[in-house]
């Protein structure tokens, strides 16, 4: 058996993703929100690998969802990044408030 | 309460620190910083873990690429000294309320539900060689399709944010502001 059951585990993860999930709702400059997200994929990440080893130590396939879900967000947030820093020069302004042509 | 279970809880409690803390703080600079040290904190639960390779990948690609990414382009876009505003307080008190009772629903659930740990999680060892046989293996439980899948999906990315971020040229600006003064 393991030193801390998986329910502690997930207790870490759970508290990662809402604490990403309060970044999102509260904060309105593009990139705090960027980082907040990342802060729930990475909550993710450590679900799978949990799951991984404490339920299923025979197998990998955690290991590579964690992989996986490690490159997207790499490629998520290059792309975030460039389309940032796009609307900072035609706006001038990160705030997403500021950039409402589209809203209506 | 053994030596390996201190470890883990000090290590979480410094994750949910760093994570609350880069959250709530109101210059953007600490921010990313508080990011930093979160995800420095989960790369050290990957390694309590025993998933080495895991580890050393988010601390090359989060701590070395994101973080000063995202560094960069607060340099680019912020005066990073400035304090954000305060979010409106009635935003702030539903966000709150919203966050505390989605993560104690899960967390309920999460409890209720009695995982059966398997018993040989010990032995757990997960081996370089054996993660990049599975990853290019085209038998029943290999990885190759989503690899070249991801593999495309960064070339796109990669492509794409340079489109997206490349300077139009001059003569092309002078045609949207025209553009622009003509509606």
């Amino acid at each position: 058996m393991s030193p801390v059951p998986v329910t502690h585990i997930l207790f870490v993860s759970t508290a990662l993703f809402f604490i990403g999930m309060y970044g999102l709702f509260t904060r309105r400059n593009m990139i705090t929100m960027l980082m907040s997200v990342e802060l729930i994929l990475n909550s993710v990440n450590i679900n799978f690998v949990a799951f991984n080893k404490y339920l299923y130590p025979g197998k990998l396939d955690g290991i590579f969802f964690s992989l996986f879900i490690i490159t997207i967000a790499a490629a998520e947030a290059a792309v975030a990044i460039a389309i940032i820093i796009n609307l900072y020069r035609s706006h001038h302004s990160i705030d997403v408030e500021d950039a409402g042509e589209l809203k209506y | 309460m053994s030596a390996s279970a201190i470890i883990f809880y000090c290590i979480s409690a410094f994750i949910l620190g760093a994570g609350i803390l880069s959250v709530t703080t109101r210059k953007i600079f600490r921010s990313a910083i508080w990011l930093l040290f979160s995800l420095i904190g989960i790369a050290g639960l990957y390694f309590w873990m025993d998933v080495n390779f895991i580890a050393a990948v988010q601390i090359i690609v989060y701590v070395g690429g994101i973080v000063v990414l995202i560094i960069f382009s607060i340099f680019l876009t912020q005066k990073a000294g400035e304090e954000m505003p305060k979010p409106i307080t009635k935003r702030l008190l539903f966000s709150i309320l919203a966050v505390l009772l989605g993560f104690v629903f899960t967390y309920r659930l999460i409890d209720q539900y009695g995982f059966k740990e398997s018993s040989d999680a010990g032995s757990f060892n997960v081996n370089v060689a054996d993660i990049g046989t599975q990853m290019l293996s085209t038998t029943e439980h290999g990885f190759v399709l989503p690899f070249e899948a991801v593999s495309m999906l960064l070339l796109a990315a990669m492509i794409g944010c340079i489109v997206i971020a490349i300077k139009s040229k001059p003569e092309a600006k002078e045609q949207i502001s025209n553009n622009k003064q003509g509606m």
